[in-house]
């Protein structure tokens, strides 16, 4: 994650569901170019590549947008469900 | 034993089911509101921009109480190229007026107001839950939600979707399909202190009066897309959006980078000078237009607000048609309910005759080709026209010893240069999508 998006997301709160990330890349070996872009179209930073080519997300500074749903509906790597009610993002001004 | 039966459950507390929420309550129906926010608005992003009308409706007094920031005085509508803008500035003192028209908002601070109204008005209101899918008894009709605390679950005769842009409850329960990249804009925007007395010599305005700017062009790279700043009080409301499809095909660089350059251009950066970002959030918004409104109406289900597509992105409205569908819909239930009448598909489809006599249908009619002619004439009109329409000022304001028949012959040149007779198709196929 770039400073970039990093300085930024320490602005917000989040109360984060330890142990229960509401987001999942299933295993591959090659990502496709979907799931790839999400390494810059995601606004918070969540997705990166490793030194394998495979796409990891960290969604703790998720804001919930639900682009990455929409990018890789049609690939099935990406599983989501909004955060269990009261976890997540909690905007102080939305 | 007896389980309770709600006269409506609204899923999300956003201003199209408050909106609902609070017209059934207020009406005597019980009302069971579900948000998955510790608060209404702790998930709720928009610009903001409140239009009064919509709101007053329901809420004719909403200015004794409803937090809002600065009444809108002056609208700025900018063409930017790299180096500056060109655009067109309205403003009146017409618009400091008692009951003034449009007001920035802090979304957080007004959904808290807006859904204790909704309390206020009798409904119950149930945070930190997330409603996870729909109860339907043997015929399919749906009679209630699941959510994700413990037991089986809320029943009610309707249930109202005010669930959102990404709304999953209506998508996975098969009530519409999976949003398309190319109907859906991705916005970041972030929140920028100032002192008020800052922000008022800053825009030449006092007291609570308020300017918004809306920008096209460069800014997005060639993207379909717009970017805007809001005053409020004591901050700035500044953000980014483009169209999913183009983002994640273009591959140029990310929303936040488009957003540090959309501040860093020096029609913008002296705006922001010295100020705190307190806040960045991210944001879908639903901008397919009217062929992307989904099916609105099942047996004991209705759509509203942004789940149902209900925004008019050529003018920028979209919670204004939250809250009229919102109110709409919540107005065809009560019809139904004090005629003792099941919420059928059949029955709620009253709701869309409703809409369809509003403003709401009838806005998203008139610019129902404008997606279309976006996806095919995006760069164009994001890129081309922006940069000759500045290149055209330029050559027309600077003094520089040439006579202003060469000037215009220059003007023109540029434009034939660069579309040639697309100049013609262009306007001709701008016109079709305005009708």
């Amino acid at each position: 994650m770039s400073d970039d998006v990093e300085n930024r997301l320490f602005q917000n709160r989040y109360v984060v569901d330890t142990g229960k990330p509401h987001i999942h890349v299933t295993p591959h070996e090659t990502p496709s170019e979907e799931l790839k872009a999400m390494v810059h179209v995601c606004p918070a930073g969540c997705y990166s590549q490793n030194e394998h080519g495979q796409v990891e997300i960290v969604a703790d500074g998720c804001m919930e947008c639900g682009t990455c749903r929409v990018v890789c509906q049609n690939t099935g790597e990406i599983e989501w469900n909004y955060p269990r009610g009261g976890f997540g993002v909690l905007f102080k001004f939305g | 034993m007896n389980k309770i039966v709600f006269d409506a459950i609204v899923v999300g507390a956003g201003p199209a089911g408050n909106s609902a929420a609070y017209t059934m309550a207020n009406a005597g129906l019980n009302v069971l509101q579900i948000e998955r926010g510790e608060y209404s608005g702790s998930k709720n992003v928009q610009g903001a921009i409140l239009y009064s009308d919509a709101l007053e409706q329901m809420i004719p007094d909403f200015r004794e109480e409803a937090p809002l920031e600065r009444h809108i005085v002056e609208q700025r509508i900018w063409m930017m190229d790299d180096r500056g803008h060109t655009g067109m500035h309205h403003r009146s003192d017409d618009y400091n007026e008692d009951l003034p028209n449009r007001y920035t908002i802090i979304r957080a601070q007004f959904d808290k107001w807006f859904n204790r109204q909704v309390r206020d008005a009798g409904a119950t209101v149930l945070y930190e839950t997330t409603v996870t899918g729909l109860l339907r008894d043997p015929r399919g009709q749906v009679i209630g939600v699941q959510t994700d605390r413990e037991g089986e679950g809320y029943y009610a005769n309707v249930v109202v979707l005010a669930e959102g842009v990404n709304g999953l409850v209506g998508q996975r329960s098969g009530l519409r399909s999976e949003l398309r990249p190319e109907d859906v804009a991705l916005a970041v925007k972030e929140m920028h202190f100032l002192p008020q007395e800052t922000i008022e010599s800053r825009f030449n305005i006092t007291g609570d009066e308020g300017v918004v700017i809306e920008a096209m062009g460069t800014i997005t790279e060639g993207m379909i897309g717009t970017a805007f700043l809001y005053t409020n009080r004591e901050s700035i409301s500044i953000g980014i959006g483009c169209l999913v499809s183009e983002l994640s095909r273009v591959g140029k660089g990310s929303p936040y980078q488009l957003l540090d350059r959309f501040k860093a251009h020096p029609s913008i950066r002296g705006l922001l000078e010295g100020s705190e970002m307190k806040e960045y959030a991210a944001h879908l918004i639903p901008e397919g237009g009217y062929r992307a409104i989904p099916e609105l109406v099942g047996d004991g289900w209705i759509c509203v607000g942004d789940a149902g597509h209900f925004v008019n992105a050529v003018h920028r409205e979209g919670s204004n048609l939250a809250m009229t569908t919102g109110r709409l819909a919540a107005e065809t239930i009560i019809t139904l309910n004090q005629r003792g009448q099941a919420c059928t598909k059949k029955a709620l489809g009253a709701y869309r005759q409703r809409l369809d006599d509003s403003f709401v249908m009838k806005d998203m009619k008139k610019y129902k080709d404008v997606p279309r002619m976006l996806e095919k004439q995006g760069s164009t009109i994001m890129d081309t026209y922006p940069r000759l329409m500045n290149g055209a000022a330029q050559t027309w304001f600077r003094v520089d010893g040439r006579d202003k028949k060469t000037k215009e012959n220059e003007i023109v040149k540029a434009a034939w240069h660069v579309r040639g007779l697309g100049l013609l198709g262009d306007a001709v196929k701008l016109a079709r999508a305005w009708r």
